[in-house]
């Protein structure tokens, strides 16, 4: 038995979700190979390589499918997927694309977001905006699975010695034309694993009022992340929004400004260790669940939240 | 060009879900049931494109309960023409939900068929990629923007790191993200004129599709609730907590 994951990349560097599937592909076997498919991948390959756990990394590089496009992707799977018994990715936007292409191509069910591993067949996800926990059992003989990556502890990047196999695919053409992609720059950590994740909704009331969160998170080295309403609202990406639609993260500190919390939004984050809201509406559902509630004007708290962080940092000093 | 748009009903987004004492599901009885709300999206989008001319037919599908009808006449009553409800009374996984929209596809021939792109019931975000998979057409998933030429169409895709933009072949499926549009609201006469418009009821069984279950459900809890702490009087002493008590930052 063995598990194949499928690294997630940018044929620089592969992203930290790769590292959280690894963690699930080691509870259910100890076999486990990772998939590198793009090109001018080199580099991904050898980071891959030295993953914690890991036998073997599997290298695809060729052109045709350097943007990882679903129609190429479950080709490749298609054909690889009969020597294994699993299939994982992460549940991010990039597993969800061709991951439930592939698996229906094979005529399998795919099993999405497990957020733990009970057995070889048997997993839990959560459904209902994680309102409700179903421990679900595959029948089928390849298991298509995509792991919430928050809900697993990477495994270390570094100490592994994986041997590397090159393969080449004879692909077929696919009716889909990459134009480009446009990603969102950022020094921030990535929000997905950020320790600290200080995040705004509505009630920031403009883009420019941002600044203000932004400030703190780069006093804290945290993340910045939104409620959908902000960012339907323009004020901010939407590679920031956290939530049943958006990104799941579970960092150490969670900060939530100017966010009442509906059930949508406490799907993305209510993982997270320690809870901190800001709201001027002490009715507001956030409270109901956070560590710490602060009922203030955020237009006063933040900016005082910004002057206390500098006096702690200088005391430190 | 022919729009086929699949729909779901589902536990309506504000309610509070309750799980059965006995962990064998959810309870529905007496819940409020709506539209999936990226579904309500794939409806708007496909009405639009009939407004501005490039449509000429939007085709609603939705498959399960008797009840589902109400679901396919709110979408009627937004501005498609016609429904069709695969009736059944079992719980369908999203590949079997592709296998019959499949079969639906190819005697209808649409040119496009447009999903939302989860459902937030079981959050599966699946059809749609199945679906094209099945038919072996190109996909366009988390959709956020369309524009529709001649024989292709360009796609905007809400992805993690920020957007993506594909041209792709039609036919093609897309599953639409919330932000694709503003769903409209239907008027009265349109709720009215909604009633006399065709909607076709199949039973599942006619399709003769293997529609039986390869993901068993075990149990379902509810999800541990999270207590919510303490309240602080001010920012000074929101940053004692975090330094000393909770030593996060």
């Amino acid at each position: 038995m063995s598990v194949l994951v499928i690294a997630e990349h940018n044929n620089k560097s592969l992203k930290s979700s790769t590292l959280n599937t690894v963690r699930a592909a080691l509870e259910i076997d100890t076999e486990v190979h990772i998939l590198v498919c793009g090109f001018n991948n080199d580099e991904v390959v050898k980071q891959t390589s030295v993953i914690e756990g890991i036998i073997k990394v599997i290298q695809i590089n060729d052109h045709s499918i350097e943007h990882q496009l679903a129609e190429h992707l479950s080709q490749v799977l298609v054909q690889i997927s009969k020597n294994y018994t699993h299939i994982l990715a992460p549940s991010t936007t990039f597993g969800k694309n061709f991951m439930p292409r592939a698996a229906a191509i094979l005529d399998v069910s795919q099993i999405s977001d497990i957020s733990a591993v009970v057995s070889a067949d048997t997993f839990v996800r959560p459904i209902y905006a994680g309102n409700a926990i179903a421990t679900v059992q595959s029948s089928d003989l390849i298991k298509f699975i995509t792991v919430r990556p928050t809900s697993f502890e990477a495994v270390e990047s570094s100490g592994g010695n994986a041997m590397i196999e090159k393969i080449t695919f004879n692909l077929e053409e696919i009716k889909t034309k990459f134009v480009n992609r446009e990603e969102a720059q950022s020094e921030r950590p990535e929000l997905g694993n950020a320790r600290i994740v200080i995040s705004g909704g509505r009630g920031l009331e403009s883009a420019d009022n941002f600044k203000l969160l932004n400030e703190i998170a780069d006093k804290l080295n945290a993340a910045v992340g939104a409620s959908r309403a902000a960012v339907d609202a323009g004020y901010i990406g939407n590679e920031c929004q956290v939530g049943q639609t958006g990104k799941m993260v579970a960092p150490e500190l969670y900060i939530a400004v100017g966010i009442s919390g509906a059930i949508q939004h406490l799907a993305g984050m209510k993982e997270s260790k320690i809870i901190v809201a800001i709201n001027k509406d002490e009715d507001a559902p956030i409270f109901a669940i956070a560590d710490y509630g602060l009922k203030a004007d955020l237009f006063v708290a933040l900016p005082e939240f910004s002057k206390e962080l500098d006096l702690l940092n200088n005391i430190a000093k | 060009m022919k729009l086929l748009v699949a729909v779901k009903r589902v536990i309506d987004y504000n309610v509070q879900i309750r799980v059965k004492s006995d962990q064998t599901g959810v309870d529905m009885d007496n819940v409020k049931m709506s539209m999936n709300p990226p579904d309500e999206n794939a409806v708007e989008e496909a009405i639009k494109l009939k407004d501005s001319g490039v449509a000429t037919e939007v085709v609603v599908v939705s498959i399960g309960h008797e009840k589902c009808q109400d679901t396919i006449r709110s979408a009627m009553a937004m501005g498609a023409d016609r429904g069709i409800l695969i009736k059944t009374e079992d719980l369908i996984e999203p590949l079997a939900v592709a296998k019959i929209l499949k079969a639906i596809v190819e005697k209808e021939q649409p040119d496009m068929v447009l999903l939302g792109k989860q459902a937030i019931d079981d959050d599966s975000n699946q059809t749609g990629q199945m679906l094209s998979a099945l038919l072996n057409w190109p996909q366009g998933c988390f959709i956020s923007k369309l524009g529709v030429n001649d024989k292709t169409i360009t796609i905007t895709r809400e992805i993690d790191e920020g957007l993506e933009h594909l041209e792709i072949q039609l036919p093609a499926v897309v599953t639409c993200d919330l932000r694709l549009n503003e769903p409209r609201f239907a008027s009265l006469p349109n709720i009215m004129k909604a009633k006399k418009k065709p909607l076709d009821v199949i039973a599942i069984e006619n399709l003769e599709i293997d529609i039986s279950p390869r993901v068993k459900f075990l149990k379902v809890e509810e999800a541990p609730v999270r207590k919510g702490g303490t309240m602080v009087a001010d920012v000074k002493e929101l940053i004692q907590k975090l330094k000393y008590e909770a030593k996060v930052i």
